[in-house]
């Protein structure tokens, strides 16, 4: 399929299926998982960058207008897409951009790792935004830690589902 | 010049990084510092009407919980009906509704947050309804916020669990006020603060509204006493109150308009230049 086509549909699909479902599962009262950015993990390696940290910002900041939360979601996002060519770079090594990385694919210890650090990074950032506090630092890495957990899961099992079939 | 832009043609791909971050950290810090979120809220028609169409599929799923709710309140309106010892029916020529204070609509919570620590509800009545900023939600149970913002048909709450919300609070059937806040840490409790140490108070008073509230009529619940500490600083009790409402579940709610909140504010005022 087309990639940019994939990515719209990517973007209207995974934002639909946060506000709808995610943003009200309320595990132990508070947790909720973020899956919505694996938009921004799956988005093509050698894609346009640029694009790629508009419309992560987008997708937060219309998230951010449904859970009435200012910019943390946007910023949280843009963080992530920003700082994505390092993860990569960290959990596949040097030569990542000239093979072809697809997160897509079967589970290994590097996709591990780079779903693994890119969720903690997000979360981190989204909380402590949300948080707002210094005094609060030991409740912002209690819930990074719980809600990533609960992100990671998710994002795996999306994987799983929408894992290309033929091979 | 050609230097300048060089630079930001090499350097497009960090400054475009920089102008998004700068925007999504002020939005951050505005909807922190000020009272209320000027430009993200759910008080928009495109994000209300999705919340509205998700509650409407799933109102179908608790109408025997709301029908019970409903058959309990009516109940008890009943029970002070009957309880009413003087039942003069109401004169014709006697246009009741100025002596009224307080006006009541019906509306209904389409979007109910509690997980953050700052949270707001959306409702779906808005400024078509003549609904305005800072009048009181209450729903049967007791009080649940303050209208934020409203747009045409839809309006945002601030809930009582917001760390920004402040109620005017006092222990029923004595005259000591506090003000109800909430640390942010569990939906069930909020937290009366400043009241005096001569109150005399035990565990599972009531908590109701003060007197001094503009926005809420005098005692309506709130919660009950849970635990007493005592602040050796500065003598004033704080006290953690468990609320009577189920904040994780609201439905129907009331909305109050203080009709003669004008009026007082402004006798207040003129009282002060002078």
């Amino acid at each position: 399929m087309n990639n940019n086509l994939l990515n719209i549909f990517r973007f209207i699909i995974l934002l639909t299926i946060q506000i709808l479902i995610f943003n009200n599962i309320n595990l132990f009262g508070y947790i909720n998982p973020y899956p919505y950015l694996l938009f921004i993990l799956l988005y093509p390696v050698n894609g346009n960058k640029s694009v790629l940290l508009l419309s992560s910002f987008a997708i937060g900041l219309l998230l951010d207008v449904f859970l009435n939360s200012g910019g943390v979601h946007a910023a949280a996002s843009l963080i992530l897409a920003f700082v994505r060519p390092s993860l990569f770079k960290f959990s596949f090594g040097l030569s990542y951009e000239y093979q072809t990385v697809k997160i897509a694919d079967k589970l290994s210890p590097e996709r591990v790792t780079f779903l693994f650090l890119a969720v903690i990074i997000h979360h981190l950032v989204l909380f402590s935004l949300e948080y707002y506090r210094l005094s609060l630092v030991v409740d912002v890495i209690l819930r990074t830690l719980s809600t990533s957990l609960f992100t990671l899961l998710f994002c795996i099992l999306i994987i799983f589902l929408i894992k290309p079939s033929k091979r | 010049m050609q230097q300048i832009i060089n630079f930001i043609f090499k350097n497009s791909y960090r400054l475009l990084f920089l102008l998004l971050l700068g925007i999504s950290l002020t939005l951050t810090i505005k909807s922190h510092s000020y009272h209320r979120s000027e430009y993200i809220n759910t008080a928009n028609s495109v994000s209300g009407a999705v919340y509205q169409k998700i509650d409407n599929a799933n109102e179908y799923l608790s109408l025997r919980e709301k029908n019970l709710r409903l058959a309990e309140e009516n109940a008890l309106l009943k029970e002070i009906l009957f309880n009413k010892k003087d039942t003069t029916l109401p004169n014709k020529n006697l246009h009741i509704e100025q002596f009224l204070d307080f006006n009541v609509r019906m509306s209904k919570v389409v979007k109910n947050v509690f997980n953050t620590r700052e949270n707001y509800l959306t409702l779906n009545s808005g400024s078509l309804d003549s609904i305005k900023t800072d009048m009181g939600v209450v729903n049967e149970k007791g009080v649940i916020g303050i209208i934020e913002k409203t747009s045409k048909n839809y309006s945002t709450v601030l809930s009582v669990l917001n760390t920004k919300s402040r109620i005017n609070a006092k222990i029923k059937n004595s005259n000591h006020f506090g003000s109800l806040i909430w640390d942010g840490k569990n939906v069930g409790y909020v937290q009366l603060i400043d009241v005096p140490r001569l109150a005399s108070l035990k565990k599972g008073d009531s908590i109701v509204t003060g007197a001094e509230s503009e926005i809420f009529p005098e005692n309506i619940p709130i919660g009950k006493i849970d635990k007493v500490f005592i602040d050796t600083k500065t003598n004033y009790y704080t006290i953690n109150v468990r609320l009577f409402n189920d904040m994780t579940s609201l439905g129907y709610v009331y909305i109050i308009e203080n009709k003669k909140k004008k009026e007082k504010l402004n006798l207040e005022q003129e009282t002060i230049k002078k």
